[in-house]
């Protein structure tokens, strides 16, 4: 529980639910006649209707990207570093947008909700779901708040894909496009370390096809140990050997197969924790949905031809331990939007945190984020006028 | 704006795509950018420089000159600019010729180490100059190469690379016809524009 709300802090939020009648014809061929999706704002939408960023979540993220929901919250939103009243993306000038995206399991239409046509719940009929869909129904979430055109699309990991996505199918509808930690595309290693966590899922007995919920159970087992194998992806070997080394738990081996290693303690505790809160359809989902992204399949390949209709400025950042999605991913995006002849910066932050470190407030990672946004409310006019901040501050 | 980045300016044709290695703060690209309309990209390792370059809208890259400049196709770029860096890179003979392949055209400003007080310093003080304008002593200097005029276009022959115009400059003025007349002892920066 915070016992009290920091002064950079969003304070107490409120999700909120929007319903879309207009079908949405995906990728796959198939069609959501009607979903709805959950999502949470920070800070006000000026006259203009310009000073809007949205926030793009990860594989296991939601729309609570700052704040509370409760004083009895035990965490803040999975993105308070970052966002708030003074942060590097600042509610007293942008308008923030999360949201949780069609698929998922935290209020937007995905597999636990309800198949109209059938009533009953989708569970693993619920449509495979790409990017670009994803990117499709966000649009219609800025029409329906009015935004014609965002400050800033920001992402990190499968949400940088979002951003990227945006600049693409969208070029008209965003200023800036962010994307970190992220790639145009995984590579075979990382689909192989999602066909992993995949096969941990539906080989549970208790996963009975995708329709556990039918037999009243849940394949724990299995995404446990899903969230094991990408804790271990997201972290680098340093951070491990920092973070646990070869420290036991009891100070002395047991002989016996039990957790013996604090890394393994720690793992366990991740994964179980996990798999009690996420659902295993959902993860399924996302995973695939990392795996099919590549812009560059409508274009022969060629990611610099994909890249032609981007309007948008980019900022790019990557992490120096980040073997999940290397530095090296970011590049082949930054040299193919030079290459495109677009506007790009590139930072390539020091850091030991692995993946992990795009939501860890790195001092120059924020420096670099902070500035670039900075910028953003620049170009766009949006000055921060003192006056206001004053007295919300006062009011705080 | 340096005196060296004064002159380079005029260089640069209107609408051209620019590289600018080791760019700094972005003073030059900025320029160019808003009085020129070139689409120039920076790159630097500095991270401080990198900052500079991002709070000023200017496209900064992060990237290491010495690991090359692979990533780019030959001739994507109109010009490519490095300047007060030829100095401070690992082989500065490679790094010329990555420009010259990335790049349609070169543009290369260096301190010149023949120039009198250079010369002076060394000879009289028996040490390494140190001066206002080049201020580190040897242990700690970003700057491992050293050369003069003479030198960089002894490089440029063996090289057979085409001196297309060359200028020299004093810290603090222009090109100044004295400083014209015998460039190696009197100018202080070496401007050349070259082309393969």
């Amino acid at each position: 529980m915070p016992e009290q709300i920091a002064a950079d802090s969003v304070g107490l939020a409120t999700p909120q639910t929007l319903l879309f009648d207009e079908p949405l014809l995906l990728r796959s061929g198939r069609t959501l006649s009607q979903y709805q999706l959950v999502i949470e704002t920070y800070g006000e939408l000026n006259a203009e209707r310009s000073n809007a960023v949205l926030i793009c979540h990860a594989l296991s993220g939601h729309h609570h990207v700052a704040g509370y929901h409760s004083m009895d919250d035990k965490k803040p939103g999975w993105w308070d570093s970052a966002v708030g009243p003074g942060k590097v993306i600042d509610t007293n000038r942008f308008f923030v947008v999360g949201l949780n995206n069609l698929g998922g399991c935290h209020g937007s239409t995905g597999p636990q909700s309800i198949n109209p046509q059938t009533g009953t719940e989708y569970g693993p009929d619920f449509p495979l779901l790409t990017v670009r869909d994803w990117v499709q129904s966000q649009a219609r979430l800025a029409d329906r708040l009015g935004i014609d055109i965002w400050a800033a699309v920001v992402g990190g990991s499968l949400g940088g894909m979002q951003a990227l996505r945006w600049s693409i199918d969208y070029p008209e509808r965003l200023h800036h496009c962010l994307m970190i930690a992220s790639a145009a595309k995984l590579t075979a290693q990382n689909i192989a370390f999602n066909e992993v966590a995949r096969q941990a899922i539906s080989k549970d007995p208790e996963f009975h096809g995708g329709r556990y919920k039918e037999h009243a159970t849940i394949p724990k087992d299995g995404l446990m140990l899903a969230r094991m194998l990408g804790h271990i992806t997201y972290l680098s070997d340093d951070a491990m050997r920092v973070k646990f080394g070869r420290e036991l738990r009891s100070g002395k081996l047991s002989y016996k197969y039990d957790a013996d290693f604090e890394v393994e303690s720690y793992l366990r505790y991740q994964g179980e924790s996990f798999s009690e809160a996420f659902d295993a359809n959902t993860y399924l989902l996302m995973t695939k949905a990392l795996d099919y992204f590549d812009p560059s399949v409508d274009f022969e390949g060629d990611l610099v031809a994909t890249l032609q209709a981007a309007q948008c400025r980019f900022l790019l950042i990557s992490f120096t331990t980040d073997w999940r999605f290397a530095p090296e991913r970011s590049r082949e995006v930054v040299d193919a939007l030079v290459a495109a002849g677009k506007d790009v910066s590139y930072a390539e932050i020091e850091s030991a945190h692995g993946h992990d470190a795009f939501l860890i407030p790195i001092p120059r990672y924020m420096d670099v984020f902070g500035r670039y946004m900075n910028r953003v409310a620049t170009d766009l006019g949006l000055a921060l006028d003192t006056d206001t901040v004053r007295v919300k501050q006062e009011r705080s | 704006m340096r005196a060296d980045l004064d002159i380079i300016k005029e260089w640069i044709q209107p609408r051209s795509r620019v590289l600018d290695l080791g760019c700094g703060g972005g003073e030059l690209l900025h320029f160019l950018t808003q009085d020129k309309q070139v689409q120039g990209y920076g790159m630097e390792i500095n991270a401080e420089d990198i900052a500079t370059c991002i709070d000023k809208g200017v496209n900064v890259i992060e990237q290491d000159l010495d690991q090359g400049l692979t990533n780019f196709q030959d001739k994507s770029f109109d010009m490519v600019i490095m300047t007060q860096a030829l100095q401070a890179v690992e082989r500065p003979d490679l790094v010329l010729d990555e420009m010259l392949r990335v790049g349609k055209e070169t543009i290369v400003t260096f301190p010149n180490f023949g120039h009198w007080r250079a010369r002076f310093y060394l000879a009289l003080k028996g040490e390494m100059p140190v001066s206002k304008f080049l201020p580190y002593t040897w242990y700690n200097t970003p700057n491992i190469h050293f050369c003069t005029f003479k030198d960089f276009e002894a490089l440029c022959r063996q090289k057979n690379i085409h001196i297309v115009r060359r200028t020299v400059v004093n810290s603090k003025h222009r090109d100044h016809w004295i400083t014209a007349l015998w460039p190696n002892m009197l100018g202080e920066i070496a401007i050349y524009h070259v082309t393969t």
